[in-house]
């Protein structure tokens, strides 16, 4: 199980953007992080989640 | 007590280095303020948000402050910016350090007017301890915290995301998202869906974007 914003999903063995494209996240906007380390964009397709790992993905939205 | 006529004369003369100095320690103690006089900040868009970070800093004795901002003050945002009137047109970055000298006199200020990028963040922002990405767009925060956690993973970067709208006060929080990385805001008011902006709302964000600079400073880095 991997833990995602503090929800448990069984997403283990699936590349960052698998997931984020399946989750309908706007690409352009996010931040992701595993285990306390920042995935750089260019790794979203080669970076697949493992079991046990805890991940934050920030979506944000405009205002300032 | 002055007379009226000394009174005119005080407010003339701002109070020198060492009061203002005296002032901070009295209400805030030595230690802290002198780690706040030590500190090198970086504010990254002076609208509703930097502008008031900068200002909440500023009083809080931060030495240095880089301010950075591409664009001039406009109308619409006297409600919630700290800008007066008679600044509209001007750029943002240089009326906000007039009005910054006229709060803290003694503070040492790096202005740039002109947008980040990916290609010159390092250059700009890269002597502060603390970066705030105090940016309305929502494509440019997440270039923004991307950049700064790929490429300078020492820096405290406190961001904020979910302001707008007129929602209770008590849905902005902080967010401790990595060891270096905070998030302010309720995550979700997106101003394209709220059609607002609220002037106490986003200063509640940017207080507590400031709030937590200063934490970090002090040594405090939970939330």
């Amino acid at each position: 199980m991997v833990k995602i914003n503090g929800e448990e999903k069984n997403i283990a063995g699936m590349t960052v953007a698998e997931y984020l494209s399946s989750s309908n996240y706007n690409l352009a906007r996010i931040v992701t992080e595993i285990n306390g380390t920042i995935v750089p964009k260019s790794q979203y397709a080669d970076k697949t989640f493992a079991d046990g790992d805890t991940v934050e993905i920030v979506s944000f939205v405009g205002g300032g | 007590m002055l007379s009226p006529d000394e009174n005119v004369i005080k407010h003339n003369c701002p109070p020198s280095k060492s009061e203002m100095l005296d002032a901070l320690y009295l209400k805030q103690g030595k230690e802290r303020t002198d780690k706040f006089q030590n500190a090198v900040v970086a504010v990254c868009g002076l609208g509703g948000l930097g502008s008031n970070i900068a200002v909440s800093l500023a009083r809080a004795g931060v030495g240095h402050l880089i301010l950075i901002d591409f664009d001039n003050v406009d109308i619409t945002n006297l409600h919630r910016q700290q800008y007066k009137a008679s600044q509209v047109g001007m750029p943002k970055s240089e009326a906000l350090a007039a009005n910054l000298r006229e709060i803290a006199p003694y503070i040492s200020l790096t202005i740039h007017n002109r947008r980040i990028d990916q290609d010159n963040i390092e250059a700009l922002v890269g002597s502060a301890d603390v970066i705030c990405e105090a940016f309305d767009n929502a494509e440019s925060k997440a270039m923004l915290v991307n950049t700064i956690l790929e490429r300078m993973s020492d820096k405290y970067l406190v961001s904020a995301s979910g302001m707008a709208g007129i929602g209770s006060a008590n849905e902005i929080k902080t967010k401790r998202i990595m060891p270096h990385f905070y998030l302010c805001g309720d995550l979700t008011s997106d101003v394209s869906e709220c059609d607002s902006l609220v002037a106490p709302r986003v200063a509640l964000c940017a207080a507590a974007q400031a709030l937590t600079v200063l934490r970090i400073l002090a040594g405090k880095f939970d939330i």
